[in-house]
């Protein structure tokens, strides 16, 4: 119960914090409209040739701007010490986490809820889906996780916008992969056997496994 | 009011080592706080005053050596050794786009402070700042911010108190309403561990005075009218307690 609390007063603060300021939804939404825009302009030399390389698009953008949403997450922790504050009360390194992380998956959430219509526009493709949700939300909640983790890690350097893209990227691939090919499959209306039976349950178990290892890595790294 | 284990210090450490890399910043180091007393640490800049008091606080973990709040020890029982400890640090540790009071609220809850709302309205009066109470942080002078910084190291009423240079920024009034605070707290029966490079600030708040230099403890006093520690760097002259 107090891990919930906890939990959920952090999440709400960032939430809070975020509506007050609106930096970071407001630049990584201007960034990922720049990003299909100029996807779109870029490669769209007929109408429906951008079709095939329509999924990885919406994943680049979409990975892009939860790098930028996840820089801001402990940023903000780190200017008047706040981290220090968080560290110091009484709650678990997993409240602490699991709070960062939902703030952020909050973040990306609304971000991509607005992209995904533009994207479908200029893209003219069927991009509003049932399944398209869910995978976009099982893929977001392991960008969300992954990248709290390294966020949190980056932060304590002085290179941290650098940094956080190097470590998230490689680690994210599978989530990427599985994305891609499960909006592939979404998007041209082919089988859902393999969304279903192969690319849903590997998002659900790296999702499942990073949700364990990163708190308890998290806990050993800012034990004080 | 409970003071966690019957017969322990209000603070103790033993044995502290850290290190940063090549670099040792406390060399084994001995301190003890009883209760109902208000100990001041002085030192020269890079004595490892403020590692020391991070580590007392749970915020970074010793190399070597344990520390105890109120006889629970921060290794094991960090949960419930930080529930009684309220830290200040160089930096306020609060939320500049919240307000004072957003602030509190939030700390309360990660405290699990009952009664929040009163609570919250009662420190701030203590501290000057009711009238800020709904005013965003980063429009307060550093003053203010630094006295709502106190505010939330005292909102869960710990049994310590940690700070680290708290006069730094304050004006003369707010310095002597934070010396009747710590008066307050140690007749109270809790204790204060705090770092000054003043010292007359130190000597008028402090019942203990330890000097720490290069990480190691060089002096060690209780303070009896003019009595204090012999050392010869930072000798703080005479003293009250």
């Amino acid at each position: 119960m107090r891990l919930l609390s906890a939990t959920l007063a952090i999440a709400w603060k960032d939430v809070r914090l975020e509506i007050r300021s609106r930096d970071t939804v407001v630049s990584a939404l201007i960034f990922g409209l720049i990003v299909v825009v100029v996807f779109n302009f870029g490669l769209n030399r007929t109408p429906g040739s951008l079709a095939p390389a329509a999924p990885g698009l919406l994943w680049v953008a979409y990975g892009f701007v939860g790098v930028l949403a996840m820089n801001r997450a402990f940023a903000r922790e780190q200017e008047q010490g706040a981290l220090d504050g968080l560290l110091a009360a009484p709650v678990s390194r997993d409240a602490v986490f699991l709070g960062k992380m939902l703030g952020t998956l909050a973040f990306m959430l609304v971000i991509e809820g607005v992209l995904l219509p533009v994207f479908a526009v200029m893209l003219d493709l069927p991009a509003l889906s049932p399944t398209l949700g869910l995978i976009i939300l099982l893929a977001t909640i392991g960008f969300a996780t992954v990248g709290t983790f390294f966020a949190a890690i980056a932060a304590q350097t002085r290179s941290r916008e650098i940094l956080l893209p190097v470590l998230f990227f490689p680690v994210i691939v599978p989530v990427i992969i599985a994305a891609v090919e499960a909006t592939a499959l979404v998007l041209q209306g082919g089988p859902m056997q393999a969304v279903w039976t192969r690319w849903l349950p590997l998002l659900v178990v790296f999702d499942a496994l990073f949700l364990v290892i990163c708190p308890w890595i998290f806990g050993y790294v800012f034990e004080g | 009011m409970s003071h966690g284990s019957s017969g322990s210090p209000a603070i103790s450490a033993a044995g502290l080592r850290k290190d940063y890399g090549d670099r040792s910043v406390l060399r084994g180091v001995d301190i003890s706080v009883p209760w109902g007393q208000t100990a001041v640490l002085f030192g020269p800049n890079g004595a490892g005053k403020t590692t020391l008091l991070r580590i007392l606080a749970g915020l970074s973990r010793p190399d070597a050596g344990d520390t105890h709040i109120a006889g629970f020890q921060m290794r094991r029982s960090g949960g419930r050794a930080r529930t009684l400890v309220g830290f200040v640090g160089h930096q306020t540790l609060l939320y500049s786009d919240l307000t004072c009071r957003e602030n509190l609220v939030f700390y309360a809850k990660l405290y699990g402070v009952e009664d929040s709302a009163h609570r919250i309205g009662r420190v701030l009066e203590r501290l000057n700042l009711a009238d800020r109470a709904d005013r965003r942080v980063r429009t307060l002078s550093h003053g203010m911010q630094k006295r709502l910084s106190l505010a939330r190291a005292i909102l869960h009423e710990p049994a310590v108190l940690l700070l680290d240079e708290p006069e730094s920024g304050l004006d003369a009034d707010s310095v002597a309403s934070l010396g009747h605070l710590l008066k307050d707290w140690s007749t109270s029966g809790k204790s204060a561990l705090l770092t000054t490079h003043s010292s007359e600030i130190g000597q008028a708040w402090a019942d203990r005075v330890f000097i720490l230099e290069r990480g190691r403890l060089a002096g060690e006093s209780p303070v009896h009218g003019n009595a204090l520690p012999t050392q010869s760097a930072s000798r703080p002259g005479a003293a009250h307690g």
